[in-house]
């Protein structure tokens, strides 16, 4: 900064200005109590709701099962090697941001997500124990005094009880929820609940009652990449400048539609004035929509003068065209496209999700060594067979082979090929492969091999047996030898 | 137009001047910061500040700082390998305490031994009978995948293997037994020789001198047929190998078998009672036994 520079430096750090949005009646308003009451319905009632899977499965309808590692979803139930399926959920999420963000901006910020959400509920809880905007303005002016403390107080111990119930009904997820709940309360459950409760009380505290738009404005990464994918057909919330400017009191002729009254800024959570144009702190939750509609209803002006609208429009109306409809900007080539996507992604994953086969078994060859002779010269290849059951009750697995080659099956210290895998567990099991004397694949190099696998029932007496294969190969003594040969030739 | 819009706000577009920087349209404004990230910025630094007391940090000329709540890597490592020590007392008691031929059906045993006795195999036996147990083909080191033992392949018999060892002159239980330098000490003419490789070849099935295999005969009866027996399918009392089968610890060819009968051979393995706890011997014999070519106990003499 040079010398000559006469006004002082400007501030370095700003306080944050407090917000008192007043109510607001209206369309949007309403779709946010419905949305909200929806959401935090599914999100406290969710792990509460039973599933009977049997005997050997847990009854919670969603439970995130971290060290048994398995995801129930209903009647979906996945286990680790089939996280496609939660990859295939990441496409579609990913996808839905796409097409939601293009259709409508960020609607994800204004109505689901849960900073908005449960910063909706802590200032309804605001506004029951201390007053409407005005009276919280007052207050919040006001010297501290004993109507005060109470004030704030009552406030405070309301939002810590929504917060320990936000953190509480997330760990319901992760395990039996009546069980949890149960030693809860008698301060047996494990540690790490209760550091996770702590840590989700104090935080959703911390983020509904007190740091609100911060979070939106500096803390959150999703207004950035949001914008990144906005165009021009996007739907934000705008205020139709051309109609309303100049503003100021209606009687004065040349005056436009907007009076000035601030009850859009008045209403907004996020503090700002939506007449300003788009901007980043605002969440497009519709609110200063309402508070116009509510004005222009009352001074006889036709609605709308902020309302959704895209960049388009806003040049196609200033030059004097009519309104167009919401529609026409929601359906374009680009959302339908990502529609398609989405759809496309969610069929396939429903597909397979019919197409799974609640067997699976995974082979590695044993190759150290490749093969090991017998001592009647046969040559004996070994597996490890993971099985696995995800089914809720005990199942045999029958084990087979087929080949152009003969093969004799073995277990160690097992007479039959019949392995039990308890109930929705994974089994190891080696199995043993031997080429008999003078058969094709003693001395062919590499020999396909296909190992079966029959799911016989819970007593292994199943009529049409559920089967599954694996290919591999079996190799023969014909390898070493041509390296022996080779090694010795060059030592001679 | 869009971009620029976004910059705007109605509480800076008043107040607060730009940078004078301008990018396609867009303008830098120069906002000030809020003031709780002031305060976060002095929080982690006191934070950093209780850190380095509390945990080693600063350097020292000979090591560092210890910190007054200490390094406690270490002594979690050493709790955690406690509590699993504990947590394997039971079995590993269990695994004692079981009559070795039991073992292998008895499934927690096994679930227990059989991974433990990897382990341990891998740390003490995989230098000389190789990572994967099948030993090193031709060198004497024998492959313990296969069905042929030299000493019997029943748990018990693999135990006795590894607690005394074979022919170390550290432990006097070893098993022992030696083949006499046939060559060498001058105990067989050259042509004799010869013949009794020849012979071998034969029974195991390879490509022989017939004539030469005949005079052999009998130089065997003379000579091998105590350790060998009369068929040639040796004696695991005597840890003699068996010369009909496929396997071969130094090699089959008749350069090898030769040499063998010329100079003899000399396995050694170590005892391992004294260098592992009993209940890791005993994993490893499971393991060992689990390979492919463990037996059953021997039906006991009628």
């Amino acid at each position: 900064m040079s010398s000559t520079d006469q006004s002082p430096p400007p501030e370095l750090y700003a306080a944050r200005e407090p917000i008192f949005p007043r109510r607001v009646s209206g369309t949007f308003r309403n779709l946010k109590w419905a949305l909200m009451a929806l959401m935090l319905g599914i999100y406290y009632i969710t792990p509460w709701i039973r599933w009977d899977r049997g005997p050997n499965l847990p009854d919670q309808a969603v439970l995130i099962d971290m060290a048994g590692r398995r995801f129930f979803f209903f009647m979906i139930e996945i286990w680790p090697h089939e996280f496609y399926f939660v990859a295939g959920l990441l496409i579609m999420a990913g996808l839905g941001l796409f097409l939601f963000t293009s259709a409508v901006g960020r609607v994800w910020c204004g109505y689901a997500c849960p900073q908005t959400v449960w910063t909706d509920l802590f200032i309804l809880v605001e506004r029951w124990i201390e007053g409407d905007r005005n009276a919280r303005i007052r207050l919040h002016r006001q010297p501290w005094n004993w109507e005060k403390l109470i004030k704030n107080g009552v406030k405070w111990w309301a939002w810590l009880a929504i917060a320990l119930a936000t953190g509480g009904a997330w760990i319901f997820y992760f395990t039996d929820a009546p069980t949890l709940f149960y030693d809860l309360i008698y301060f047996q459950a494990h540690p790490i609940a209760y550091i996770t409760m702590g840590v989700l009380t104090g935080t959703t505290f911390f983020f509904g009652g007190f740091a609100r738009e911060q979070i939106c404005i500096y803390a959150c990464p999703w207004p950035r990449i949001q914008a990144a994918m906005m165009d021009e057909d996007t739907l934000t919330i705008a205020y139709r400048d051309w109609r309303g400017e100049p503003r100021g009191k209606q009687d004065v002729q040349g005056n436009g539609d907007c009076i000035d009254c601030m009850a859009c800024v008045n209403v907004c959570p996020q503090g700002i004035d939506i007449r300003d144009g788009q901007q980043l702190a605002c969440i497009t939750c519709g609110l200063c929509i309402d508070a116009c509609n509510g004005v222009m209803d009352k001074i006889g002006k036709p609605r709308d003068l902020i309302g959704y609208l895209a960049l388009t429009d806003e040049l196609a109306e200033r030059a004097g065209a009519p309104k167009k409809s919401l529609w026409r900007h929601i359906l374009r080539v680009r959302t339908v496209i990502y529609t398609v996507l989405l759809a496309g992604v969610g069929i396939g994953l429903i597909v397979a999700l019919f197409l799974r086969v609640p067997l699976d078994v995974n082979v590695t060859p044993i190759r150290n060594p490749q093969y090991v002779t017998l001592s009647d010269g046969s040559i004996r290849n070994a597996y490890d067979l993971r099985l696995r059951n995800m089914q809720g009750d005990d199942r045999v697995f029958a084990v087979s082979a087929s080949s152009i080659a003969t093969f004799l099956l073995a277990f160690d210290g097992q007479a039959d090929l019949n392995i039990t895998v308890p109930a929705n567990q994974t089994k190891t099991v080696r199995l043993f492969v031997t080429a008999p004397l003078e058969t094709l694949a003693v001395g062919a190099e590499r020999t396909d091999l296909r190992l079966w696998v029959m799911d016989m029932g819970p007593n292994g007496t199943a009529v049409e047996p559920l089967r599954i294969h694996y290919d591999t190969v079996f190799y023969g003594a014909e390898v070493h030898d041509k390296d022996n040969r080779r090694g010795q030739e060059k030592d001679d | 137009m869009f971009a620029k819009q976004i910059t705007k706000n109605s509480r800076t577009k008043a107040q607060v001047e730009t940078t004078g920087h301008i990018w396609d349209g867009v303008q830098e404004l120069n906002n000030p910061l809020p003031r709780w990230w002031v305060w976060v910025l002095y929080l982690t630094i006191i934070w950093g500040i209780g850190y380095t007391i509390a945990y080693p940090a600063w350097p020292m000329i000979s090591g560092a700082t210890q910190g007054i709540l200490g390094p406690q890597e270490r002594a979690a490592v050493a709790a955690e390998i406690d509590r699993f020590d504990s947590a394997n007392g039971d079995i590993k008691a269990a695994l004692i305490a079981a009559p070795l031929a039991d073992i292998p059906a008895d499934e927690a045993l096994k679930a227990y031994a059989i991974p433990a006795g990897a382990s341990v195999f891998k740390n003490n036996c995989a230098t000389c009978h190789g990572s994967g147990a099948a030993g090193v083909q031709g060198k004497g080191y024998p492959n313990l995948l296969d069905n042929d033992w030299l000493w019997g392949g029943d748990m018990e018999a693999i135990h006795t293997t590894l607690t005394h060892g074979i022919r170390n002159a550290t432990d006097p239980d070893a098993r022992y037994s030696q083949m006499p330098k046939f060559g060498a000490d001058g105990l067989l003419e050259p042509a004799q020789i010869a013949g009794v490789v020849e012979h071998v070849l034969k029974i195991s099935g390879q490509d022989h001198d017939a004539a030469l295999a005949s005079a052999g005969a009998t130089v065997f009866t003379e000579n091998c047929v105590a350790c060998h027996t009369e068929a040639g399918t040796g004696d695991r009392a005597q840890g003699a190998p068996n010369l009909t089968d496929a396997i071969w610890l130094y090699g089959g060819t008749r350069e090898t078998i030769t040499n063998t009968v010329i100079n003899a051979r000399f396995g050694v393995m170590p005892a391992w009672a004294g260098r592992l706890p009993e209940d890791e011997i005993r994993a490893v014999a499971s393991y060992v036994h689990s390979l492919g070519g463990g037996e059953a106990a021997p039906s006991p003499a009628p």
